[in-house]
């Protein structure tokens, strides 16, 4: 087991390196972001080549490559145009987003679960259609209009809530944003669920569970439901990766300012440092959850072992 | 069973550090009386004075900044703060004296040398500070930021501090209307504490303003209080401003809706339809120091070659203005009628007409213009715009539309997108441009001077279609070296009456600057620059 996760780690490196470099191109493919510091003013030669230089624009695309591994393997993330280390921006917009991000997270499992096992043991009846259509419902709408529609119902007409999120973004207040963010991906686990559950509910083990006269929450919840969420964890783990980057929308929304806003206010003023900087930490997310979701199939499934 | 709890174990291992990770932030201020927040956007450099070129940042220096003169926030005009008098006797050599009684709100007394070592600071090339060519008209410039290659000197020769009070300027040519640039944000005094410690000023900026800064979490916050021993005449009216970052101006709007904030600078494009509805008095549309314009692209023969003058005034004829800014901006832009603005007054420079038959829709006319001018080139022009920010698709495709149904073409004229506006800047310094590209020009000191010489000067420094024209450059200069400011003024008009023959720019509209507030405030009002006047505004 440990020596599985030592290798899987290990594999990240490659993967690691392959993107950064990638993101790295293609930012650097949208053209020189040192005229724009100017405004609709023309840059000043001499200054544009100080800044350059000093970015390190001046030199080719390779060696502006390795230099900046080189930074980052001292920790060491550059530096955005307004002269704040980029380190610092991630310092505070990580942790906010890695808040919202668990409390969509969290909303999509509970409700996205739970309505799943409601909707996948009644199969066909009215509870389960109106269910279907329900996460059909949300699937086709953009998260900016549910964004909007909700931010204008819940924070100006009715004020139960604020409708922008403080700096210090508290959990209370990214309960809203939260369910906006989860939604599409709810209806999505709804209907894994759903569907994992009333294909295993005609396997030989839940027959035998049956036969055996377990008690039906038992059978559900020790047999039917762990064996029915591998699919499902599967698709909440990659997720997770998806809603921190895919929060851009939200986060705008809302006036969040974690990763979705950085990286916009990055791409916008093409700032490589920052843009490729947080792409590269929410690879390792990406990774790392992969790793999470590989170890948790074990967890739900014994018969699945690592070595 | 005793696997699956080990499996578990890790898993749970793995989600404790992620749950730790994000255990961190809380903390709110306390709100204190008679605070107004109001929307902000995230500055694009660091807060140094002569490194703000953008006007979010601007605003913040504005309330924590008092320079030599400062712009009337009515009528534009620079009138003396930190300033006994400017004097000269030639219009080259300037003697500045200053008042008493002055400091910043760290205590040190402002003096000459704060202001000449700031702006030795500003315009030294290894300090990297984009305004830097505004001190480029003091003897001594081209030593300390070369063309090319390392400064030969640390200060300009053209400053010299003679006393605590006073100092003089040496310009390397004549220049009438120079003491006016003054108030503009480069030219702010500096404490010593912005030399000795950079980075701690940095994070927390000290000036001579009605405010001080008490904190400012960068990306997202600035609270600004009332300095109670500010020394000026125009104290604060408020207990202080907290400036919140927004990315989107929707939010900020809702937020103001929501009663969740003051004062927003930035009406949404979507909501001008109602924002009347929904703020009554407390909505402002005034006009703002800008000017859009469609700029030729001068180095291509197509537009700018011998006898194109009449295509581009054709072209220019082809815009209905008055319906794109009624329908489009909801009259949150006034149609142009010369290549200045009405901030500037009819004293100031600002001429109402001055283009003439050439800025009015004539479909009969603009089409024989273009006929006799060659036609467009090639039978279809581009008008090159940045996509990302600031919806111009909207308003491009409205003038194409115009010139379209004017030449009874579909498609004589079509936006060209780009990405990013560093693509499209980049694109347009590097004479790329083979058709006209929006232009947009926002005052730096509200002098008629400011709105000709960087545009449309020979070699300039925003000359971006690279137009040149003898008369042109006579007049500005004949301009720059006359004493008397309305002399100087009209010189500078019939300079550009050049502009109304050759149209290397299309005026499009001015501008207006628009906000919305709460019912919590009053006194708020726009300065020229269509930034909030914040120190008058008052808490109810």
């Amino acid at each position: 087991m440990g020596r599985y996760v030592i290798r899987r780690l290990l594999q990240m490196i490659p993967v690691f390196i392959g993107s950064t470099f990638l993101i790295f191109f293609m930012v650097y493919a949208l053209g020189d972001p040192v005229a724009a510091l100017f405004g609709e003013k023309a840059p000043d030669p001499a200054t544009v080549a100080r800044i350059r230089h000093d970015l390190y624009l001046d030199k080719p695309l390779w060696q502006q490559y390795v230099h900046y591994m080189g930074q980052i393997f001292r920790g060491d993330f550059g530096t955005a145009f307004n002269g704040q280390p980029v380190i610092e921006l991630m310092a505070s917009a990580f942790p906010v987003t890695l808040r919202l991000t668990l409390v969509a997270i969290v909303i999509e499992m509970i409700i996205g679960i739970v309505l799943g096992v409601f909707s996948g043991l009644r199969r066909g009846r009215s509870l389960d259609t109106s269910v279907l259509v329900f996460t059909l419902v949300v699937v086709s709408i953009p998260t900016f209009v549910s964004g909007y529609v909700l931010q204008f119902l819940f924070g100006v007409k009715w004020a139960w809530v604020k409708p922008s999120v403080s700096t210090d973004a508290p959990l209370d207040e990214l309960l809203l944003p939260g369910v906006v963010l989860a939604l599409v991906s709810l209806a999505y686990v709804t209907r894994l669920t759903r569907t994992s559950l009333a294909e295993n509910a005609r396997a030989d083990y839940v027959r035998t569970a049956v036969a055996k006269g377990l008690p039906r929450h038992r059978v559900i919840s020790r047999h039917l439901l762990r064996n029915s969420l591998i699919p499902v964890v599967t698709f909440i783990g990659t997720d997770i990766g998806a809603l921190m980057g895919g929060a851009i929308v939200t986060e705008r929304i809302f006036n969040i300012h974690g990763v979705g806003f950085q990286l916009y206010q990055g791409i916008l003023r093409q700032n490589s440092p920052t843009v490729v900087g947080f792409v590269t930490i929410l690879v390792l997310v990406f990774l790392v959850a992969n790793l999470l979701v590989d170890l948790l199939y074990a967890v739900l499934d014994p018969r699945i072992r690592y070595a | 069973m005793r696997r699956g709890a080990m499996h578990a174990k890790w898993a749970v291992c793995a989600v404790t550090v992620a749950l730790v990770a994000t255990a961190c932030g809380g903390g709110g201020g306390g709100d204190s009386a008679g605070v107004i927040s109001a929307s902000w956007g995230d500055p694009q450099n660091p807060l140094e004075p002569a490194n703000t070129n953008e006007v979010q940042g601007g605003k913040v220096l504005e309330m924590i900044f008092r320079g030599l003169k400062k712009y009337n926030p009515k009528t534009a005009a620079a009138e003396n703060v930190v300033a006994e008098k400017i004097t000269t006797e030639d219009s080259q050599n300037y003697t500045v004296t200053l008042k008493d009684g002055w400091t910043f709100s760290n205590g040190e007394k402002v003096t000459a040398k704060s202001f000449v070592d700031a702006w030795n600071y500003g315009a030294l090339l290894d300090n990297k500070q984009k305004n830097a060519s505004f001190f480029q008209y003091i003897e001594g410039f081209e030593k300390v930021h070369p063309e090319k290659g390392m400064p030969t000197a640390k200060t300009m020769s053209g400053l010299v501090v003679k006393d605590d009070k006073t100092f003089t300027v040496k310009l390397n040519q004549k220049f009438s209307t120079w003491p006016e640039m003054l108030g503009y944000s480069a030219f702010m005094p500096l404490p010593q504490a912005f030399f000795t410690d950079h980075d701690a000023w940095l994070k927390k900026p000290i000036g001579n303003g009605p405010y001080v800064v008490e904190s400012y979490t960068k990306g997202s916050a600035m609270k600004l209080r009332k300095w109670e021993k500010y020394p000026g005449p125009d104290k604060a009216k408020n207990g202080g401003i907290d400036l919140r970052v927004y990315t989107d101006n929707n939010t900020a709007y809702t937020d103001l809706q929501a009663g969740n904030l003051d004062l927003v600078d930035d009406v949404p494009a979507a909501q001008l339809m109602n924002v009347k509805a929904d703020l009554g008095d407390r909505y402002i549309n005034q006009p703002a120091g800008i000017i859009q314009t469609l700029t030729f692209p001068m180095y291509q023969p197509a537009w700018g070659g011998p006898g194109k003058e009449k295509l581009r005034r054709g072209v220019s004829m082809a815009i209905n203005r008055e319906e794109i800014t009624k329908e489009i901006f909801q009259n949150t832009r006034t149609p142009a009628t010369d290549w200045t603005s009405p901030v500037l007054k009819e004293d100031g420079g600002y001429k109402e007409g001055l283009c003439g038959e050439a800025c009015e829709f004539n479909p009969g006319k603009a089409k024989q213009l273009i006929e006799e001018g060659g036609g467009i080139p090639g039978g279809k022009m581009t008008l090159a715009y940045n996509a990302d920010t600031g919806s111009h698709k909207t308003w491009i495709d409205a003038i194409c539309n115009s010139i379209n149904k004017t030449l009874d073409s579909d498609n004589a004229c079509v936006g060209a997108p780009f990405g990013t506006f560093a693509d499209f800047r980049n694109k347009i310094t590097a004479k790329q441009m083979t058709g006209p590209f929006r232009a947009g020009w926002q005052m730096d000191y509200p002098l008629i001077q400011n709105f000709l010489q960087p545009l449309y000067y020979t070699n300039a420094s925003s000359n971006d279609g690279k137009f040149s024209n003898a008369t042109f450059d006579k007049l500005v200069d004949e301009a720059n070296a006359e004493t008397d400011v309305g002399e100087a003024v009209s010189m500078f008009q019939d300079a550009e009456k050049v502009l109304a023959a050759q149209m290397p720019a299309i005026p499009l509209w001015y501008q207006n600057g628009s906000g919305g507030y709460s019912d919590r405030i009053g006194d708020v009002m726009l300065n020229p620059f269509s930034v909030p006047v914040y120190n008058e505004i008052t808490v109810s």
